[in-house]
């Protein structure tokens, strides 16, 4: 009879990496994030820096050509009258699409993570996920049929004998237009739907997280249904929320497409980028236009964290 | 005298699972009134339908004589402490316990005294500041237990509120909560699965088994005098006598229940193999095999312990043998 031995005879190659690794926790993480900060640091960070870099170079108004020097000029060009203008509609843009996006999401978000089970909540991820498989494209110019002039919405409201509601709505300012497929709400609409998955989402992993039991520990200590929502579920829900407006906001903020194909010809933030870097040749304030979105996102997320959003993290 | 909780002919039916199952029950107002059972025996459920969590698929709840029918949980003059605290996450302990106070109405600076009053009622005073994520565990239930205690409800419904504790924090806190509820006066329901918190807690015991309440008496009666088996083997862990077996010594053919401390080893008796024996601090467990049936004999120190395979007699005192009217199954 052999001796006991501490530890069985295992060998080979992969045992040999498995052992070495358990011994040296550090070259073990080491391994795991090397590949993935090379790729942030100089593909994703790189090309950032590089963006900043350019936004604070100029171009020659006579010649079109770069001037390289530090300057703030190109900055100051984006409070001309125009330029603030784009900024300020794709702010407002981006802030009713994501309040919506929230109000919309939050019911839908609400019932999966507490009612349903099993093949309902298969169901409600196919339901969410789905209209992420097909592409961006294709949904957009759907939108755009089903709220063109000849469209089915049209069509539904003339059915109803409703048209005239839609008439004196698309004769206000701003949010109408000559029909609702080349107006700021067609846009706003064609937003609000294709982003909606990035809100409902982390919702739902928001509110999965709350035990049933909170909701019935406020309701038990006499909040009603409304009163525990407010003080209990909305801000235990709250980081959820902020997570999805995060993607809402500065998708929004970003997107050149959509506003490209459904809306009126008043332009966003992306169109700008999209068009001052390509035929206009001016990247010093295309940079500078990309570097708008990020300060957003940046003031908004402080205030988020300063107001307490991710204290129930 | 109105009873503060009444249950008559309550079920409730979730699907084809009778999770409570036509029960009654009568909780006296300033009792402490226990629920005992294993798990899925419906105690749970009771004491949801009394919070309004649940309501019953059929009878009738009344809560200080009025009935529960409909009444959400909000509207009821009861309080829960749950299994798992459910203190709120993002609210201080201060914030907590005055929790009910805010949705009551109650102006800041008075419920800020009450919730320190409560707080120093369940020893935790100038805990106020601090989040539940900094509380052990023992203190996240004192927390729980301020929280409902000071909207002075008239009905506090304990959930297993002592599960998660470990043994010494757990009889420490079984001690503080009846001096509590004495002090108090307040109706305590109580729900447990461990019968010597049921029984060293409450004024009376009902014990559940299979959605129904199987006995309901004071702790000594359920502990001594169990009516059917399943009491005295759920409760106690008595030994349960076969019918034939009692017969055999008592002349009348009924289940008979003896307790474990009882049994005595010797010459004379029933016949019985030991089967495996084990130390529990106290005393020292026999297990016993009576040819059909098991015995279980606790050996107090200073008796001589057989070893497993031995032989030996099994016997007891007459008057340490309960008859009980019939079996339930």
């Amino acid at each position: 009879m052999n001796d006991r031995a501490l530890h069985t005879d295992r060998s080979g190659v992969l045992t040999r990496i498995s052992d070495k690794l358990w011994r040296n926790p550090r070259l073990t993480i080491l391994l795991l994030i090397t590949l993935p900060a090379l790729w942030l640091g100089i593909v994703y960070l790189g090309s950032l820096f590089a963006l900043l870099v350019q936004s604070f170079f100029s171009i020659d108004e006579f010649s079109g050509l770069i001037i390289y020097e530090f300057t703030l000029k190109t900055y100051g060009e984006l409070f001309t009258p125009a330029n603030f203008d784009i900024i300020v509609r794709t702010v407002l843009m981006a802030s009713a699409v994501t309040i919506a996006a929230a109000i919309v999401s939050f019911p839908i978000a609400y019932y999966a993570a507490r009612y349903a089970r099993g093949k309902w909540k298969a169901i409600f991820y196919l339901g969410v996920m789905l209209p992420l498989w097909s592409s961006y494209l294709v949904k957009v110019y759907s939108w755009k049929l089903i709220l063109a002039k000849e469209g089915i919405l049209n069509w539904l409201f003339e059915t109803l004998h409703l048209s005239w509601l839609l008439e004196a709505y698309l004769s206000l300012p701003i949010v109408g237009g000559n029909s609702l497929s080349v107006s700021s709400t067609g846009t706003f609409l064609v937003f609000l739907y294709v982003w909606l998955p990035f809100m409902i989402l982390p919702i739902q992993a928001a509110l999965e997280r709350v035990p049933p039991s909170m909701m019935e520990a406020s309701g038990d200590l006499g909040a009603t249904p409304q009163q525990s929502f407010r003080h209990v579920l909305l801000p235990l829900a709250l980081p959820g929320v902020i997570a999805g407006s995060i993607f809402t906001f500065s998708l929004t903020l970003g997107d050149y497409i959509i506003p490209q194909i459904v809306g009126s010809s008043r332009r966003f933030i992306g169109q700008a980028v999209y068009a001052y870097q390509g035929t206009a040749g001016n990247i010093p304030l295309a940079a500078a236009f990309a570097v708008v979105p990020i300060v957003l996102m940046g003031g908004y997320l402080w205030v988020a964290k300063r107001m307490g959003a991710f204290d129930a993290l | 005298m109105t009873s503060a909780v009444a249950f008559t002919s309550v079920s409730r039916h979730f699907g084809s699972v009778r999770a409570v199952d036509n029960v009654d029950i009568n909780i006296a107002e300033g009792e402490f009134f226990a629920m005992l059972g294993p798990s899925g025996s419906g105690k749970t459920t009771c004491l949801r339908l009394i919070a309004g969590f649940e309501q019953p698929t059929a009878g009738e709840i009344s809560i200080f004589g009025q009935s529960a029918q409909g009444v959400p949980p909000y509207k009821r003059q009861v309080n829960t402490v749950f299994q798992d605290y459910a203190l709120f996450p993002h609210l201080n302990v201060l914030d907590n316990v005055s929790y009910g106070l805010m949705i009551a109405g109650i102006s800041k600076k008075e419920r800020r005294i009450a919730a320190e009053e409560a707080l120093e009622l369940v020893a935790l005073p100038g805990y106020g500041g601090r989040k539940p994520s900094e509380l052990s565990g023992g203190q996240r239930q004192r927390v729980a237990l301020a929280r409902a205690l000071v909207n002075k409800p008239k009905v506090l419904l304990l959930d297993e509120p002592l599960g998660a504790l470990d043994l010494k924090l757990r009889e420490q806190m079984q001690e503080e909560l009846k001096e509590l509820q004495r002090k108090l006066g307040i109706t305590f329901v109580f729900v447990t699965h461990d019968q010597g918190e049921a029984l060293s807690m409450a004024d009376r015991v009902a014990v559940f088994n299979d959605g129904k309440i199987v006995q309901v008496g004071k702790p000594e009666d359920i502990y001594y005098r169990p009516e059917v088996p399943f009491v005295a083997d759920f409760v106690g862990s008595s030994n349960v006598l076969p019918p034939h077996v009692t017969k055999e010594v008592k002349g009348i053919a009924v289940t008979a229940a003896v307790r474990p401390e009882a049994v005595r080893l010797g010459e004379k008796g029933l016949p019985a193999t030991v089967r495996s024996t084990s130390f529990i601090g106290t005393s020292t467990r026999v297990s016993l095999d009576l040819g059909g049936f098991q015995m279980i004999a606790l050996l107090p120190k200073g008796q001589i312990i057989p070893s497993a395979g031995e032989r030996t007699h099994v016997s007891w005192a007459d008057e340490d043998i309960h008859l009980m009217e019939q079996a339930d199954e």
